[in-house]
């Protein structure tokens, strides 16, 4: 992976071909106020095109967040022009405040200010749960 | 016993399940051992939808083992109906209780519940989701009239698709040895694929048919549900099958003479009453042996369990 132009801060590689602005929405990239760059359909050896996003800063990213929304992603972090750490995501095993559940007949509808929680169920097919009524959510 | 709560039959071990069956067979047998072991102990009752049954079935154990019972029997008649969440009521009634059961429309409010209170919570029913108090009195009576929860044909008749305590009775039979499930209901009620997914990786022998009277030569068990009109797209599929699915003395003329006929009753028309005095028929001894073991788990979530002498 090629660092460059990044002295210290953080390298989003892998991300699916065209998923990176909806994940520079999603992090609140639009709120730093250092340089951030998106490359959109790099080539890739692994997925034919991807893309990238840099950030010129040690930011603190929610993994959980970022992982259930793209768990393909490599995540590098650069420290003084060096790779300093890199690791892949995965899907989250717990879900609290991500995502809504949608049955209505589910006690979150109804009930305040309880924040909803799912669970990982099956990896391999992304199968999550509601904590409180066991409904599917299948995250792609 | 490590468990705290019951939200579903699945929160209890195989053999926290035997033991709580063994506790109900000894309250059976030594009531008055038990008649004061909640004594100084208040259940509340939070009945956020009316359910006379369930209710008076926990009100009668909880007396019973000498305790009090506080609560409300309907929405309407309590401060939810104002507004109140199923957090604030569940932290109130906490501070007045040692024990609560609740029965909740939405799916999941008792998992809420738990959250809010340290005091055990006994789900009486979520919706359409969990009902596990009526599983344990489903096994409990199918162990005491049969001595075993293994080896035998268990038929389910009737709505398989809505009935919730039909797939929870098929889950929790799924644990033990050799049972075959012959699913008896019209194609519209069909049970759902999950159940069967589960039948198929337990590796149960399970078959589907349309009418009881192909069933019943091999039953041990014959598990009755009610069909609901309201299940059918147009009033003449549901005349024309509603018959199909009632019980009579005719239909039970090529039946086993030890079946056990079961229901988890408030029952309509689907067992005509003349079935009633069959010695086969076991649904009331099957109300009765849901207070007893609605006892043994008051006891087991209290921690008392183990304090009987
Ligand atoms: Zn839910």
């Amino acid at each position: 992976m090629n660092v460059d132009g990044v002295s210290t801060g953080i390298v989003l590689d892998h991300i699916q071909a065209g998923k990176s602005m909806q994940i520079y929405k999603l992090l609140g990239l639009d709120k730093l106020s250092c340089n951030v760059a998106i490359i959109q359909n790099a080539k890739s050896r692994k997925y034919g095109k991807k893309d990238i996003i840099k950030i010129d800063e040690n930011f603190q990213i929610d993994l959980d967040v970022l992982g259930f929304a793209d768990p393909h992603i490599t995540v590098n972090i650069v420290k003084n022009g060096k790779l300093e750490k890199k690791f892949h995501l995965a899907l989250p095993k717990e879900l609290i405040g991500v995502i809504k559940c949608k049955n209505p007949r589910c006690i979150t509808s109804v009930e305040q200010e309880i924040v909803h929680k799912f669970k990982l169920v099956d990896e391999e097919s992304g199968m999550y749960r509601c904590e409180y009524c066991d409904t599917a959510y299948v995250a792609k | 016993m490590g468990i705290r709560n019951l939200i579903n039959i699945t929160d209890l071990g195989t053999d926290e399940l035997f033991q709580m069956m063994n506790l109900a067979d000894d309250i059976i047998e030594n009531p008055s051992k038990y008649s004061e072991t909640c004594r100084g102990k208040t259940l509340g009752t939070l009945f956020f939808e009316p359910s006379t049954r369930t209710r008076l079935s926990f009100t009668a154990a909880m007396m019973e083992l000498g305790g009090n019972v506080l609560g409300f029997s309907e929405a309407a008649s309590s401060s939810a109906a104002k507004g109140e969440s199923v957090s604030d009521t569940v932290r109130t009634v906490g501070c007045y209780s040692h024990i609560i059961a609740m029965r909740h429309p939405k799916e999941g409010a008792p998992v809420v519940a738990a959250d809010r209170t340290t005091v055990p919570i006994i789900n009486a029913g979520d919706g359409g989701h969990f009902h596990p108090t009526q599983t344990l009195t489903d096994l409990l009576t199918i162990r005491r009239e049969k001595k075993r929860l293994d080896n035998m044909v268990i038929g389910v008749c009737g709505d398989l698709k809505f009935g919730r305590t039909v797939h929870s009775l098929i889950g929790a039979m799924l644990r033990y040895e050799n049972i075959e499930f012959v699913l008896i209901s019209p194609v519209e009620l069909k049970i759902p694929q999950y159940v069967k997914d589960a039948m198929d990786k337990a590796n149960a022998k399970w078959t589907e048919v349309r009418t009881l009277e192909e069933a019943m030569p091999r039953l041990d068990i014959l598990y009755m549900t009610r069909v609901q009109k309201e299940r059918f797209f147009n009033e003449e599929d549901y005349i024309r099958l509603k018959d199909t699915y009632v019980l009579d003395l005719k239909k039970l003329e090529v039946a086993k003479k030890d079946l056990t006929i079961l229901h988890p009753l408030p029952r309509v028309t689907e067992i005509s009453t003349a079935v009633d005095d069959d010695p086969r028929a076991k649904y009331f001894e099957q109300a009765l042996c849901g207070k007893y073991i609605r006892m043994a788990l008051i006891l087991t979530l209290l921690g008392l369990d183990k304090e009987v002498k």
